[in-house]
């Protein structure tokens, strides 16, 4: 760009529009993923309070933690507690892990090393998938169960926060997916290691979300 | 690194035109006109509006337009005026003057900042569009559960509305995080964040309160689709939802939001004030944090729009007594304000005529304000004209004011041409008097107990006298605008006349051509202070030389990009699809078209070479 501009260099950017200096020596693209976060804190916030606020609210049944009186093929009848504890953990720690994985990829990608790279990017994808498999699974045991969106409001606040956390760990998967390509094909270089490390960035932020919401949503009774 | 060679190179000036240099620009300066364009028609439209209500008003029992469409009418006009009018207006100017002030290229994401102007003017039109169809939404700008449900708002109006303001919510976050980069990381050597011109800071501000607002709006829309669409009860009672949820969630983005459309006019004011009063910005600390501190404050005070649905006398007594806090980095702001006038060599030209109005009308607008900080005489106002009134005088007296000083101020560096001063003067002194006329009124008509948005009123209860003066005063108003209209046409036939600084500003800008050259600056200023252009004359015994046109060869620009577009129209499809829930059977064929297009835009914008192949 302009050479007039001079600024304190020292950015090993990843495409050349981040090899531009930039006044804080943080390359924009980062800058922009952690104004993101601090914009989906409270994307996240909205959502995760509304589910506090309604909790036990709901008129009808299912509930998450215990046995309670649901309409079911047109009757009311009593139904158990909708929850299954094992398999969300089982979710939770792979994508717990996943976040472990990436920080790998990572320190493979800065020191070049397109095995590790790959092979832990490889894994980090499939943790990914493996969540979203989880979800997609839980969700439709839970409307076979009889549960659907607008059931009660535990369903409806359930749905609307692990569903929207679960379509940003979709588009993670989608995003580290394509970097996984790129890699294969050799294109993420030492120099472009900020790619991946602004996915990764986005990726430890989903991850963190689930902290917050797995312990709220599943194990708070 | 002062490039010597430009400086020597022939000035050839070769300006891209043609409609399609416009659609796939991702210069700042002409997303700005872009954004301003756009803006003032959506403005004159809310403007319309305003005034058929007016016309509706101006006798009891008047039969001008029915119930319904003053519903739709008053729901519009405040829609457009906030999120087509005032955001977009502010938008403009931190387009074409954020990088200027701070000495930068271009933004920090050029295709973001055109993907953010097509889906704002996308979502503009998708909700303007509602009109055609005989379904302009008609539950009020605040969307109020559960009126907003599908038992009491059938149709696609209030579809429209909610989508409508999903798709300009992306437009802002995108706008948002886009500034809020380009100030933290692209300021010129120099530029230290207490070194920014007033206008940057405010603007910065405004960005981290969009960021932070915006996220709790669209859950509340998202939450209000569900219930429409797809069978939750979120905000209904039968369900065990509760429609105040809505309020709480909608006020803790719409009272920021106020600040969001008032704090760009702080900003534009700071910046004129100490220009025509030739000293410098009397407490620049102190504005930096005053604005800062009434952002943060912003975020404590949503209830006060919610006294009426009784939460009780401790949540009472904590909003009162935030709200009224806030009053106090405002009346810093409006000394602040009075200080940088005292004592300046005053120079009366029409953007100080605007900035001066803006302070006063502001302070109308902050004191009646203050008074319904406090519940019981809220209970009294709320509902009633005397809201309007305040409101009035703080986003027009305040935003509108401030924002037109911004346009007579900086349309010499936007356009190369000087607006007519006669015309200009003539311009504040008819929107002056219009808008007290019109509004100060509400005043008393409010405390005599008119309620908001009736479409009539009864003759005998001694409103007629001040609706029908009122409806004088509006039109009066619009008719300053026409001058305004007049104005700009008749400057933009006219030829080039603009020196670089007709002003003698202070700040960067005021150093490069008018208008600018599409790569700003040739070399980078330097930066010793808040004000470099003063120092720089200073340094120069008292006169700068006029800028050359250089040629810029050797300054690679970003290419231009129409992936942008391409993206903001599969945004529009898949949220606009979800109009078509109830009405088409497989309407998310719609969805899911919209979304491959949204795909295949981000990854041919993810994969483009976003400069031209070019090493030096």
């Amino acid at each position: 760009m302009s050479h007039a501009i001079s600024a304190p260099h020292g950015v090993a950017g990843g495409s050349q529009h981040d090899a531009h200096p930039t006044t804080t020596g943080i390359p924009s693209r980062k800058v922009a993923l952690w104004t993101l976060i601090g914009s989906e804190c409270l994307f996240f916030a909205s959502l995760i309070s509304t589910y506090l606020v309604y909790k036990g609210k709901s008129l009808v049944g299912p509930l998450p933690h215990t046995e309670s009186q649901c309409m079911l093929h047109g009757h009311l009848q009593t139904c158990e507690k909708i929850f299954e504890i094992p398999l969300v953990t089982t979710g939770t720690a792979v994508l717990l892990f996943s976040s472990f994985f990436i920080v790998l990829a990572l320190y493979g990608a800065q020191r070049g090393n397109r095995k590790m790279l790959v092979g832990w990017l490889g894994m980090t994808v499939l943790a990914g998938m493996f969540f979203v498999g989880m979800q997609v699974y839980e969700f439709q045991h839970f409307y076979h169960k009889g549960m659907g969106y607008g059931t009660n409001l535990f369903s409806s606040t359930f749905f609307t926060l692990t569903g929207f956390h679960g379509s940003h760990v979709t588009v993670g998967v989608i995003w580290l997916a394509t970097l996984l390509v790129l890699a294969i094909r050799g294109k993420i270089t030492p120099e472009r290691a900020l790619n991946l490390e602004i996915a990764a960035l986005y990726w430890h932020f989903v991850d963190v979300v689930w902290i917050v919401i797995f312990p709220t949503v599943y194990l708070m009774r | 690194m002062a490039t010597s060679v430009l400086d020597h190179a022939p000035a050839v000036h070769v300006e891209k035109t043609g409609i399609w240099s416009w659609i796939t620009t991702v210069d700042h300066k002409r997303i700005g006109i872009l954004y301003g364009t756009t803006a003032f028609l959506f403005f004159l439209m809310g403007g319309v509006e305003a005034l058929i209500m007016r016309l509706q008003l101006m006798r009891p029992d008047n039969t001008l337009v029915s119930a319904e469409a003053f519903n739709s009418l008053f729901t519009m006009h405040g829609t457009t005026m906030i999120f087509l009018g005032v955001m977009p207006l502010s938008a403009m100017f931190f387009n074409f003057f954020i990088p200027l002030h701070i000495g930068a290229q271009d933004v920090a994401f050029p295709r973001l900042n055109a993907f953010s102007y097509w889906v704002f003017l996308l979502g503009g039109l998708f909700i303007n569009f509602s009109f055609l169809l005989n379904a302009a939404p008609n539950a009020g700008w605040f969307g109020y559960a559960n009126l907003t449900e599908n038992t009491y708002s059938p149709g696609l109006n209030t579809d429209f509305w909610v989508l409508g303001l999903q798709i300009l919510g992306i437009a802002s976050m995108a706008a948002a995080v886009n500034f809020f980069v380009t100030i933290v990381n692209l300021r010129a050597p120099g530029m230290k964040m207490l070194r920014m011109p007033m206008f940057v800071w405010m603007s910065f501000i405004t960005q981290i309160l969009l960021l932070l607002a915006f996220p709790v709006i669209t859950v509340a829309l998202v939450f209000l689709m569900m219930d429409r669409h797809f069978g939750s009860h979120f905000f209904l009672p039968e369900g065990g939802g509760d429609p105040v949820l809505w309020q709480h969630l909608f006020w803790i983005f719409g009272h920021p939001e106020v600040y969001i459309l008032i704090l760009p006019a702080f900003g534009i004011v700071s910046e004129v004030l100490p220009v025509f009063s030739r000293k410098p910005l009397f407490g620049y600390t102190a504005m930096v944090f005053s604005g800062a501190f009434i952002a943060f404050l912003g975020f404590g005070v949503w209830s006060h729009h919610m006294f009426a649905t009784g939460m009780g006398p401790f949540a009472d007594s904590f909003f009162a007594i935030s709200t009224m806090l806030i009053a106090v980095p405002t009346g810093v702001k409006i000394f602040n304000w009075i200080g940088t006038l005292w004592g300046g060599s005053l120079q009366f030209k029409t953007p100080l005529y605007f900035a001066i109005g803006m302070v006063a009308m502001f302070i109308i607008g902050g004191l009646s304000g203050v008074m319904h900080a406090s519940p019981p005489a809220d209970l009294q106002q709320t509902d009633t004209y005397f809201v309007v009134a305040h409101f009035h005088y703080v986003l027009f007296g305040g935003a509108i004011f401030g924002l037109t000083a911004g346009a007579y101020y900086w349309f010499p560096k936007m356009f190369g041409r000087l607006l007519n001063e006669g015309l200009g003067k003539l311009h504040f002194w008819l929107m002056f008097i219009g808008f007290n006329v019109t509004f100060f009124p509400m005043h008393f008509l409010g405390l005599n107990g008119m309620p908001r948005r009736v479409y009539t009123y009864p003759a005998g209860l001694n409103f007629e006298f001040w609706n029908r003066i009122q409806t004088w005063g509006s039109l009066l108003l619009g008719f300053s605008f026409l001058i305004f209209i007049y104005n700009l046409l008749k400057t933009l036939r006219g030829p080039q006349n603009a020196p670089a600084d007709p002003w003698r500003g202070a700040t960067l800008e005021w150093l490069i051509p008018s208008p600018p050259q599409e790569f700003n600056f040739a070399e980078v200023p330097p930066v010793n202070s808040s004000t470099p252009a003063w120092d720089l004359r200073r340094a120069n015994g008292g006169q700068l030389p006029e800028p050359r046109r250089v040629s810029g060869a050797g300054i690679h620009l970003p290419r231009p990009s129409i992936w942008p577009l391409v993206t903001a129209v599969g945004v529009l499809g898949v949220i606009g699809s979800l109009l078509f829930t109830h009405a088409i059977h497989r309407w998310y064929f719609i969805t899911l078209t919209g979304a491959a297009i949204l795909f295949f835009g981000v990854y041919r914008w993810a994969f483009e070479q976003p400069f031209p192949e070019h090493h030096s």
